[in-house]
């Protein structure tokens, strides 16, 4: 990430100079195309995550036991053909013997018998089926061993297919967004602070104490991330918002670094030894004119690393430490289409997209960010 | 320089070698089985190991005085013959003459005194030293309680060894065939230690000989020249390749790489099947899938809820939906097929009622025990990371729903899954599952004893059940005994200590090409009985 | 130089020793033992073998015991394979993920680097879109997903090459996990090629060296390409330290012996030994590559030195 800390170059203090910097990089944003459809998907991408849940057709924990595992399709469910084997099943269940079966639009006519006496209710276990609703008897033989009931047929559509459980994809897809965009923002918003606090005090106070506080970031990298990261899921393997808390509480070192180099090089700048001069106190000197200068680089890094955070979360996924149920993420739902990639392979297909282009996005976005706060680059 | 010009001509070779290697496949394959594995075994020292995978190596690498044949019936191994007195507590095995390790010396009665010996020498730190407990005096060895020459096995002579037992035990001839059974060369244990393991020192005295491990990438086996029927053993080398993914191993049988392997991707079943047919084989395996109810908890320790939670679970639908039909619906603890037991097993008396209906008598009884939709039951459901366990847990959550039962779910590793439930007193329902290591009732039974403190995961006491088993087991009479057993089941299901979900499948592909794989509720294949054919 | 050096190894050791410490008594405080699994024991069995790995002892005590067989080069038996000792297992395993995640690196410089050329010396043209659109995806694909793929499509449909397996380290089996490994790296140096490629080509000294006339292609690799090469080499240092340390995604779908998953095989199943091996290596490994990166700078950019 050294690039960064020295490619960028050090725009001056907050006042009008700065304004008609971030003005002009703000401007030479909106010229890149490609970061500018990155920032209306991502938008997007935060509408859908907030309120999509709330508008999806299906609630995401609403399970379908009818529908396991159907494939997308735009059509809606249940198929016709569909209808009459699924009638008689139920009938099954209900121990009724069907005799006659029609299918008449979407109402469905059955004909039953039974060695024993038939119970009114048995309407309820047609009810209880995802597939029909608003069940009556319409005839009842006089022993009762007879009945003709009649039913109307439920259509649902579920444009992504549903998973194991039956559960629609597309809703699943939509909260998921909204869960891995909250542990990628939650982990970078703790590693931007951890990150940015310890990376200028160190690099302000300079000397001996950031030797000190450098060394310490030394001995953090060396420790393996994944098995960091596999400890925090069993110890707070319940949490996903601790469990992300802590990942970005160990995910701050590169941000440390990049803060701390860029402090350097303001600390050396006049307005900076001018505030000194005047007696301004070094928290003052730090939160009024090296943090904000440093903003440029800090933001570019967090575009990159809230994909990384998404991406170890897939892999936590695949070892099978993800989010917990019912609540899911892009990176279970792969991993759970990963593995029923032959299959079902829509169970793959469409949370993969969803992931690639949010990542794309990102990805397209941190770079337009480093052009336009690179002046160099005109 | 030199190395970098090396990685080239790697990579250059490397697709016109690709070619080659399917051919070298077919040449190999002919004498050679590749048989897929569950894992990497812990061990080889047949007294450390625990788990199914390292049970199939031992199959292969030892015999022990009984054996398993291809279709799971016990028939003599190293034993020609065998009587056993008139209470039921004396075994006298006669040894064959021609029972021979894979170096050329006899096998010897002091063989097997040695190795039953070893075993409960608690500095072995055998993990199933429990199995030979029926054996005179094993378990207070085992406890360190006795020396281990105290054990009741005796070498009369060279081919005569002699098993007192504890007390009469009529699924003992089976616990032999278990690998806690097999015998160990004992000149070379006492020359290597723990490195007789190792396959060059490792002696055996089954079909096959080790030739080679390598963890993580396969364990090599070549027949035994000296074992005593090596005339009638077909497949000369077999290759074991564990396979932590089982997607893998399906991918590798497509493309020709393996000939079989032993566990399958439930959720994918369907899908296997459609495309290879036959040589998917599910059949019923000794093992029961359930839930185990924390009877110390508030809300579980009254029958009438832990009755309701079990009888709603519609156990068809996660079957055939959630397991793909590759496991059978549980209405009771003991799996069907099972040895000693009685012809008609009990089971719950609602197993036939619509399941409706059944739905309505829960909610009644949960109403009885104070619960419902206005007072909901909020539930901790604890289980261990599997895909097809998550599945499980969320559809369950869903049939409890009506109860008026909020389900939260705990999700963890298996080591800390299953330390939480032997340690921890605050779980509520954990998921949990039981494979037989003998097909006896009493080694399902036993699990909820209260003394039973490592398997008794709910924490279950009744003095009643308890009595029953302490009954069955001095029983010598096994008709009597499984009347005695059934009645105790009986007692298990009216207090429900555990929900019963499914009884287990074993998944298997078994190529075409392999003959003499016979489905078995043991899910034990011995590779010398099988052959691989053109 | 080797002053330098040396200097940099010693003060590496004070850095091992706090890792070693931290993992030792993180991987402790989580809940489970290594002999919790599906098959519960029983509890004089659990004591027996509490007592045979020493567990029963106090953790300072286990704590000075580890340090002292460290201290000795012995790392312990192994948990989960207790046939081996860890050393044995590290050091079957340590030289196959070198040679997958050592093809990988080279695969991705490679690539990444001719890739990355292209892309800079037709910015905004299509090809540079479509190197970067390219690139991107291949970060965005999780390699769980592109390794079955990858078996499903070459192993099983076209059965062009191995569906998986090591088989004695033949150039078959490493094509399809070496791409795999590489592809998301191929992606990352592509880009960092490219931008920091452009920068340079426009950077005075290369503008200084078109103005003397020298050849087009001259200036490219010679000058531009050696600048841009510093942030591909601090990115590299600590990416090679995790590709030669094994993936444990691909050495569990393709089938590989490495110790890629040792480490989250001995994590989950609370192998203490292995998982403190593995951290030991990896950390040795991020300790040797931050060097290596640094001495490369001085190599690449006159101006660091270190003396």
């Amino acid at each position: 990430m050294t690039d960064l800390a020295t490619n960028v170059s050090q725009p001056p203090a907050a006042g009008a100079a700065g304004r008609s910097l971030w003005a002009t990089a703000l401007m030479r944003l909106r010229r890149n195309k490609a970061a500018m459809a990155s920032l209306v998907i991502l938008l997007v991408y935060i509408f859908a995550g907030i309120f999509g849940p709330m508008l999806a057709p299906h609630d995401y924990a609403r399970v379908y036991p009818d529908f396991v595992k159907v494939p997308a399709s735009l059509e809606p469910y249940p198929r016709m053909d569909a209808v009459l084997p699924a009638a008689e099943s139920t009938a099954r269940r209900a121990r009724l013997e069907a005799r006659n079966i029609e299918l008449d639009g979407n109402t469905l006519r059955l004909e039953a018998t039974s060695r024993r006496e038939i119970d009114p209710r048995v309407t309820r276990y047609f009810d209880r089926s995802d597939l029909f609703s608003n069940t009556h008897i319409v005839e009842r033989s006089a022993d009762g061993r007879s009945v003709l009931l009649e039913s109307q047929v439920e259509r649902y559509r579920f444009i992504f297919g549903t998973d194991a459980n039956g559960r629609d994809l597309f809703a699943r897809i939509l909260i998921s967004i909204r869960i891995s965009l909250m542990i990628g923002a939650l982990a970078t918003g703790v590693a931007l602070v951890i990150g940015v606090a310890y990376g200028a005090t160190a690099g302000f106070l300079g000397g001996r104490i950031d030797n000190m506080m450098m060394r310490v970031v030394d001995i953090l990298y060396a420790l393996p991330f994944t098995f960091f990261a596999i400890l925090l899921v069993v110890f707070f393997g319940r949490n996903v918002v601790l469990m992300f808390i802590a990942v970005g509480a160990v995910e701050w070192l590169d941000m440390a670094r990049i803060v701390r180099g860029q402090t350097i090089s303001l600390r050396r700048r006049e307005f900076v030894q001018a505030a000194e001069a005047l007696g301004v106190s070094a928290g003052g000197i730090l939160r009024r004119h090296i943090i904000p200068n440093t903003l440029g680089p800090v933001i570019i890094y967090m575009t990159l690393l809230i994909p990384k955070v998404i991406l170890l979360e897939s892999f936590l996924s695949f070892l099978g430490l993800g989010v917990q149920e019912p609540l899911t993420s892009l990176g279970v739902l792969i991993s759970e289409g990963a593995r029923n990639m032959r299959a079902a392979p829509y169970m793959l297909l469409y949370p993969s997209l969803a992931l690639t282009l949010l990542l794309f996005a990102l990805n397209f976005l941190g770079d337009g960010l480093r052009d336009a706060l690179d002046p160099k680059d005109r | 320089m030199k190395k970098r010009a090396g990685i080239r001509s790697l990579l250059a070779g490397a697709l016109a070698a690709a070619a080659l290697v399917a051919g070298a496949n077919m040449a190999l394959a002919a004498t050679t089985y590749i048989r897929g594995n569950d894992s990497d075994p812990e061990t080889l020292d047949q007294h450390k190991t625990s788990t199914i995978s390292e049970a199939h190596l031992m199959r292969d690498l030892y015999e022990g005085l009984v054996i398993y044949d291809a279709k799971a019936n016990v028939i003599p191994g190293v034993a020609e013959s065998w009587t056993v007195s008139e209470d039921g507590t004396v075994y006298t095995f006669t040894l064959r003459e021609d029972a021979r390790w894979s170096n050329g010396d006899p096998v010897t009665a002091e063989d097997f005194v040695f190795s039953f010996r070893r075993i409960q020498d608690p500095a072995t730190g055998a993990k199933y030293a429990t199995i030979q407990y029926p054996i005179k005096n094993a378990e207070k060895i085992n406890k360190g309680e006795m020396d281990p020459s105290a054990l009741g096995v005796r070498a009369v002579d060279d081919r005569t060894l002699e098993i007192t037992l504890e007390r009469p035990t009529p699924y003992f001839l089976e616990l032999l065939t278990h690998q806690t059974g097999l015998p160990l060369h004992k000149a070379s244990v006492e020359e290597y230690g723990s490195d007789f393991v190792k396959p060059e020192n490792m002696v055996t005295n089954g079909a096959y000989r080790l030739v080679s491990v390598t963890p993580n990438d396969k364990i090599v086996m070549e027949k035994n020249e000296h074992f005593r029927e090596a005339d009638t053993v077909a497949i000369e080398r077999i290759e074991y390749i564990p396979f932590e993914d089982r997607s893998a191993c399906v991918r590798r049988f497509e493309a020709g790489e393996v000939h079989s392997c032993s566990d399958l991707p439930a959720e994918q079943l369907k899908s296997i099947r459609a495309r290879l047919g036959d040589q998917v084989r599910t059949p019923p395996y000794l093992g029961t899938y359930y839930y185990a109810l924390n009877t110390q908890n508030e809300a579980l320790s009254d029958p009438r809820v832990r009755m309701a939670l079990s009888m709603v679970i519609d156990r068809e639908f996660i079957a055939e939906e959630i397991w793909s039909g590759s496991m059978l619906p549980a209405y009771s603890i003991v799996p069907p097929g099972i040895g000693n037991y009685v012809d008609n097993p009990p089971q719950y008396d609602w197993a036939d009622e619509p399941l409706l209906d059944r739905e309505d008598k829960a909610i009644e009884l949960m109403r009885e025990a104070g619960y419902g939709p206005d007072k909901p039951l909020e539930l901790e459901l604890s289980y261990n990371t599997s895909e097809n366990h998550k599945n499980t847990a969320t559809a369950i959550a869903d049939m409890w729903a009506p109860l008026g039962v909020n389900v939260t779910y705990n999700v963890r590793d298996g080591s800390a899954h299953y330390a939480h439930l032997r340690d921890s007193d605050d779980y509520q329902v954990a998921r949990a599952g039981w494979i037989g290591d003998y097909s006896d009732p009493q080694n399902f039974l036993f699990l909820v004893r209260e003394d039973n403190t490592g398997f008794n995961y709910a924490k279950y006491r009744n003095p009643e059940y308890d009595a029953l088993l302490d009954k069955a087991a001095a029983e010598t009479d096994l008709e009597k005994r499984a009347e005695v057993l059934a009645e105790a089941e009986r007692v298990f299901l009216r207090d429900t200590p555990f929900i019963p979900i499914l009884y287990y499948s074993s998944h298997s592909l078994v190529s075409d090409r392999l003959k003499g794989w016979e489905d078995n509720i043991q899910n034990v294949h011995a590779t010398r009985f099988m052959s691989l054919s053109e | 130089m080797l002053g330098y050096v040396v200097r940099r190894l010693l003060g590496a050791i004070p850095t091992l020793f706090l890792v070693v410490t931290a993992s030792f008594f993180l991987m402790r405080v989580a809940p489970g033992g290594p002999f919790d699994r599906e098959r519960a024991l029983e509890a004089k069995v659990l004591e027996n073998l509490n007592r045979v790995f020493h567990l029963d002892k106090p953790l300072w005590e286990q704590y000075l015991r580890y340090l002292g067989n460290l201290a000795r080069g012995d790392l312990g038996p192994s948990f989960i394979y207790r046939d081996f000792s860890v050393q044995e297992l590290l050091a079957s395993g340590l030289p196959i993920s070198m040679q997958l995640g050592g093809l990988a690196l080279l695969v991705a410089l490679v690539f990444g680097c001719v890739l990355g050329c292209i892309a800079a010396l037709r910015q905004n043209s299509w090809v540079d879109y479509g190197v970067v659109a390219v690139a991107t995806f291949g970060i965005t694909v999780p390699n769980f997903v592109v390794a079955p793929l990858l078996s499903l499509v070459f192993g099983v449909w076209l059965a062009m090459l191995p569906a998986g397996g090591w088989g004695g380290g033949s150039p078959a089996n490493l094509v399809l996990p070496v791409i795999t490994l590489a592809l998301p790296q191929i992606a990352i140096v592509a880009r960092l090629i490219r931008g920091s490629m452009i920068e340079a080509l426009r950077s005075d000294h290369v503008r200084t060296a078109r103005a003397y006339g020298l050849p087009a292609r001259m200036i490219v690799i010679v000058h531009a390409l050696r600048a841009a090469c510093l942030p591909v080499v601090s990115y590299l240092g600590p990416a090679a330290a995790a590709l030669l340390t094994g993936s444990v995604v691909v050495e569990t779908i393709f089938g590989l012996p490495g110790i890629g998953r040792y480490f989250v095989q001995g994590a989950l199943n609370r192998d203490y030994t292995l998982v403190m091996g593995t951290v030991i290596i990896i950390a040795v490994f991020v300790v040797v590559f931050n060097l290596i990166v640094d001495l490369l700078y001085a190599l690449l950019d006159p101006r660091v030195r270190y003396d």
